[in-house]
């Protein structure tokens, strides 16, 4: 049919990548700009929420000192600047900021960004693996149910998520260590690494993961579980569309459509999710590294609320806020290169 | 030698919850090499259930062939396992939709789309596929073809995306194309392109084409012969000289008296068939056009019609037509 058109050579490949690359810093540059004031509204907001909470620190900390003498009280209040009105405080908090000068923890006697700097790898340890799980066995256990509708592995499906969706995590944490530590004794019950083993090369790394695998089972399977759901009904939906019925009329078969056109397009909503959560996932990590001693700054956040180390609590704040902030531009990127149609002017 | 494509007593049944209906009740089709045969009727009468069925791509639930042949260059494919239709889809027929814009994924370049086709159906190379579809961009005259193969669909028109929808459905030379109607949602001037360029397609490959339309405007431009189809049945088949001098059934007629003819006087009220098409579960005993028609007989709300043959190459499924 096309015989008259015989040109062997295929044309040249046109640079379209570079244009959604370009696109894509675009976006970046955008999300950057707009994080800014983000994060002022956090500090602000985080800032006067600590200083509505009853009580002060100095309080704890001279009276487990057994400081009593007005003279001292009232240095440690010049000090630490407890005298000067909120929003002069305020401004110099965030002054300090700019440079990164989180504050002082008095409790551990170092910078709060050296006490916060411990414990945040193993908290972004715990929620990147946690998100990769849940991502991968939601997203298949979707795919599974979609593909097998109205089967024995639907409701298998269907079944296990409503599960994990219910189980509230700290629950699931202690079933799981009561489970695979205390009864089969394959994983152990809490901490990042083994007491007095290794922690350098190879066996470290192997060490940390053996620790790792109960506690994002724990975080992870509660998201795996609205992702399966998300998943099937999307990939279910898509299915319905023109396109795919163009696919199998070119005499594709319905594993070939599924793969190369369902599964991109049933995934956005999935990525939209993702990304809204990342929020949750922090805040579900507080949990669940107080039930598995998991050194993050979750015990550490939960450590200084109770001993009214505010200067620490106002640094997880805005950390923590950062990483959510920068994980949910991650998401809008892969939302990007997933769905080319988001294109920003 | 066999025709391309011949449909013999074809049955297609929707298996609902309020009963079984049935959507194309005993259709036969042939349609010649370089034969056009458009498939008219009103939207629900069975046209596009007629053209899955064909295709053996129909919503399975609801839809399921339940008798009949589709011989496709002489070979019965409902029989056919799936696995069996997979070879033909895309390689013996190709199909065209309706609404190009949905009918394309949008997060797949066009070039993905194009080269999916060929390596499922022909020895070419991911290279070589490559520069075919350039080649078929080129053949259904996309402007610029080169640089729309990594172009993503949301950023072509409605005629650029049946451009590729067509390139996708002609790109391994099929002796049968079905074009579901293929120009509904386009802009006119646009429509009119298309057209041409399915009719030049046609007469170069001397494919056999369906087209499904209710547009008989697009049906005198384009067909040998037409098909009218009521509430699943087959009602008239003539050649399209024939039917639109001397259309036999009513439901012919009243089609044709219902589209607007360029120039008539504006204060003429155009005719129309009064009545709704009947729900297929309702259908009545009779003719199923009785209770619209408007030389209906008694015997006509008794009887249903079968098809006859008042004149060479005619068939006309009507006691009045019969009567003359």
């Amino acid at each position: 049919m096309a015989g008259e058109l015989a040109s062997p050579a295929a044309p040249p490949r046109i640079a379209r990548g570079s244009s959604r690359r370009v696109a894509a810093l675009r976006l970046l540059r955008r999300r950057l700009i707009q994080a800014v004031p983000l994060m002022l509204g956090v500090v602000v907001i985080n800032f006067v929420l600590i200083q509505l909470a009853p009580g002060s620190f100095l309080e704890l900390m001279t009276a487990e000192n057994q400081v009593s003498d007005p003279a001292t009280i009232a240095l440690l209040r010049t000090t630490y600047g407890l005298d000067d009105p909120v929003w002069l405080q305020l401004v110099k908090y965030i002054w300090a900021l700019m440079r990164f000068d989180f504050g002082f923890s008095y409790r551990q006697n170092i910078p709060v960004i050296d006490a916060i700097s411990v414990h945040l790898p193993a908290t972004l340890l715990l929620m990147i693996s946690s998100i990769t799980l849940a991502l991968a066995v939601g997203v298949a256990a979707g795919v599974v149910a979609s593909m097998k509708v109205r089967t024995f592995w639907d409701t298998l499906v269907s079944v296990a998520a409503m599960f994990f969706f219910a189980a509230p995590s700290f629950w699931l944490g202690i079933m799981l260590i009561v489970l695979f530590s205390v009864k089969l004794g394959w994983l152990p019950v809490g901490g990042m690494a083994t007491i007095g083993g290794t922690s350098a090369g190879a066996g470290g790394v192997l060490d940390i993961l053996h620790h790792l695998i109960l506690p994002t089972l724990a975080l992870g399977l509660f998201y795996a579980a609205i992702y399966a759901r998300v998943m099937r009904s999307s990939m279910l939906e898509v299915a319905q569309l023109d396109f795919v019925r163009t696919a199998r009329a070119k005499g594709l078969s319905r594993n070939q459509v599924t793969i190369s056109h369902v599964l991109r397009n049933a995934l956005l909503p999935v990525i939209t999710i993702l990304g809204v959560q990342m929020g949750t996932v922090l805040a579900g990590s507080v949990v669940i590294e107080s039930v598995f001693s998991w050194p993050g700054v979750g015990s550490l956040l939960f450590d200084s609320v109770s001993s009214r180390n505010y200067p620490v609590v106002l640094g997880i704040m805005v950390l923590g806020s950062l990483v959510v902030i920068a994980a949910n531009i991650a998401v809008d990127l892969i939302y990007m290169w997933l769905d080319p149609r988001i294109e920003i002017r | 030698m066999a025709l391309p494509l011949e449909v013999r007593g074809l049955c297609t049944t929707l298996f609902t919850r309020r009963g079984e209906m049935k959507a194309v009740d005993g259709l036969s089709l042939s349609v010649g090499a370089g034969e056009t045969v458009a498939l008219v009727g009103e939207s629900g009468c069975g046209k596009s259930l007629s053209a899955l069925s064909v295709m053996r791509l129909l919503p399975d639930p609801p839809a399921r062939i339940v008798g009949g042949e589709v011989r496709l260059n002489g070979r019965d494919i409902v029989p056919l396992p799936e696995e069996g239709m997979l070879a033909i889809r895309g390689k013996e027929i190709g199909m065209i939709f309706q609404d190009p814009m949905s009918s394309l994924n949008p997060v797949a370049t066009v070039e993905k789309q194009i080269v999916e086709v060929l390596l499922a159906h022909t020895d070419l190379g991911r290279w070589q596929a490559r520069a075919r579809a350039h080649e078929l961009l080129e053949l259904v005259g996309m402007p610029d073809a080169a640089r729309r193969l990594d172009e993503y669909p949301h950023r072509l028109s409605g005629g650029m995306c049946q451009r590729v929808v067509i390139a996708m459905a002609i790109a391994c030379s099929p002796s049968v194309l079905i074009a579901d109607e293929p120009t509904t949602a386009l802009d006119v001037t646009v429509q009119a392109q298309v057209l041409a360029l399915l009719k030049k397609l046609q007469a170069d490959a001397g494919m056999a084409m369906v087209f499904i339309t209710h547009d008989l405007g697009v049906v005198a431009e384009t067909a040998d012969r037409v098909v009218v189809m009521y509430a699943g049945r087959k009602v008239e088949e003539a050649t399209v000289d024939d039917l639109f001098e001397t259309p036999l059934h009513p439901y012919t007629a009243g089609l044709i008296g219902a589209t607007p003819v360029p120039g008539a006087a504006r204060a003429e009220r155009l005719a129309d068939i009064p009545g709704m098409v009947p729900p297929l579960n309702a259908l009545p005993q009779g003719c199923a056009f009785a209770p619209r028609c408007n030389r209906v007989m008694e015997r006509c709300r008794q009887e249903r019609p079968e098809l006859t043959q008042p004149a060479a190459g005619r068939l006309v499924a009507c006691f009045a037509a019969e009567r003359g």
